[in-house]
């Protein structure tokens, strides 16, 4: 049997503001398989950016239990994480090339290799010829896909992705899920996503988790079971309303 | 092409305006019969620069100095300050609110004292320039050190990455706009810096050499020093604005 590449088992996670205590994660349980892609969904304020810094080894936890890697897949925390954001978060002194090379930069990877890896992950992300120029001079989709080649240039097994497509206009976003899916594939990382768009999380997870603000919990994980590849028409089968319905319901929109 | 003639027919109008500024001078004085003693002719003026005994070049090199000398001072002090800020928290709490306090000082009101610290000359005049255009160049600097997106504090540390990466990867190149930015703020006021030293006491410079002609209603010479003063705080605006242009990505600068 495969072991999970990540297990969280009752996660809890409490912020103190002087005698204030605000509980931000409660009951976290559940596994990632190495290669899945799993999109963590819920409200602001529902402890998802939260749990994402948990398994970025930028925070602790106060309870639970928090395993990455395996065996099979083993999981170093200095080099394995790879993280893209709401904003691209580009240096704008740096040509795009430069600029995915960063984490290689920092942990000290060979020069020579990384450059290649560099420039064969804009390819992948489509950002082919862009390599010399600074990000100014592109566009929002093209940045985070920059951000994207970057989180994935030092090779990490695990991409933590914190509302990656946020902020761009709904007919690039809708671009952008098909090309994660595409890079997914073809990289074979394991991705957790966290957005608060619904059919955004049922379209490219292969497992959803619902997370609830107020009081702060893990309301449900779920398979998807829709074909794949993934197109755009699967949003308007059966199967991905009662999807969508079943997220719109825990979080008490219906 | 479209571009590039948007950028000549900009510095034709440029250079269109300060013409008209010199033609407007002359019609002023011309057509108003205004006295010399007053205001002097763009010619009056042009010809007092040719006069051998305003010493000019003297004169220039001991404000230039004294410019100069003030501004690199600050730019040096001012950065290193802000780097040992933003490596030591409990320094830049314990020394930052102090240095808040004596930027209020107004800087003009040290120059008697400087004067009788340092004595006549280029020394106490390098000093008042050096001291009005630290702080901002401190200040810009420091802010532009604090300034990180605490998502990319969160990527570097991911990567575990030391504080040494943090600040030549990120902190360093992202304060540069703001380092330059204050650097044309402390241009402009080292000029007005060692002019107001040079006013309060020197035995040379431009701006003594203005309270001397001063004595003898000798307004074209006045002109002419204003003109020369002016021309050395351009000169080093432009150095700055170069380094800029070379240092600072198009999109980074801040204005």
């Amino acid at each position: 049997m495969v072991q999970p590449f990540i297990h969280l088992s009752g996660v809890r996670k409490v912020y103190r503001r002087g005698r204030e205590e605000h509980l931000a994660i409660s009951d976290a349980s559940f596994d990632v398989m190495p290669g899945e892609l799993v999109s963590l969904v819920g409200p602001s304020g529902c402890g998802k950016s939260t749990l994402l810094k948990i398994l970025a080894g930028l925070h602790g936890h106060d309870g639970g239990e928090v395993r990455i890697g395996t065996a099979e897949h083993p999981f170093d925390p200095a080099r394995d994480v790879g993280m893209v954001f709401q904003a691209p978060l580009l240096l704008k002194w740096r040509r795009v090339l430069e600029n995915v090379l960063l984490p290689a930069e920092i942990l000290g990877l060979p020069a020579g290799e990384s450059r290649e890896r560099a420039r064969a992950l804009l390819a992948l992300v489509g950002l082919t010829g862009y390599e010399d120029k600074y990000p100014y001079e592109l566009s929002g989709g093209m940045q985070q896909r920059a951000a994207i080649a970057r989180a994935l240039v030092h090779d990490p097994k695990l991409v933590l992705m914190d509302e990656p497509f946020g902020a761009l206009d709904a007919l690039t976003r809708e671009k952008m899920n098909l090309e994660l899916l595409r890079i997914w594939k073809e990289s074979g990382k394991t991705i957790v996503f966290v957005t608060h768009g619904i059919s955004e999380a049922v379209f490219l997870g292969t497992r959803v988790v619902v997370l609830t603000a107020g009081p702060a919990r893990m309301a449900d994980n779920f398979e998807i079971e829709l074909p794949r590849p993934r197109t755009l028409d699967m949003k308007t089968h059966e199967r991905f309303g009662e999807y969508t319905r079943r997220v719109y319901r825990l979080l008490g929109m219906e | 092409m479209n571009h590039s003639n948007d950028t000549l027919q900009r510095y034709v109008l440029a250079a269109l305006a300060h013409v008209a500024l010199i033609a407007a001078w002359y019609l002023f004085v011309k057509l108003g019969n205004v006295p010399k003693f007053v205001m002097p002719s763009p010619g009056d003026t042009l010809r007092a620069a040719f006069d051998g005994s305003y010493g000019w070049w003297t004169n220039i090199a001991v404000t230039g100095t004294e410019i100069y000398a003030g501004y690199f001072l600050a730019l040096v002090a001012g950065v290193a300050l802000a780097l040992v800020f933003t490596w030591s928290r409990s320094l830049e709490a314990f020394f930052m609110p102090l240095l808040v306090s004596l930027n209020m000082i107004p800087k003009v009101a040290l120059g008697p004292l400087f004067i009788v610290w340092f004595k006549y000359g280029i020394l106490p005049n390098s000093m008042m320039a050096f001291s009005i255009c630290v702080f901002p160049i401190l200040l810009t600097t420091a802010r532009g050190l604090r300034e990180i997106e605490p998502e990319l504090l969160d990527l570097v540390r991911s990567l575990k990455g030391s504080r040494w990466q943090l600040f030549t990867k990120i902190q360093l190149p992202g304060a540069l706009p703001y380092i330059l930015s204050g650097m044309k703020v402390g241009a402009i006021l080292a000029v007005a810096g060692a002019i107001v030293g040079e006013f309060l006491g020197s035995d040379k410079g431009l701006g003594y050499l203005m309270l001397q002609v001063q004595v003898t209603l000798d307004t074209p010479a006045m002109f002419m020093a204003v003109i020369m003063i002016t021309l050395l705080g351009m000169l080093l605006y432009g150095i700055v604005l170069l380094l800029e242009r070379l240092l600072v990505v198009k999109d980074a600068r801040v204005s």
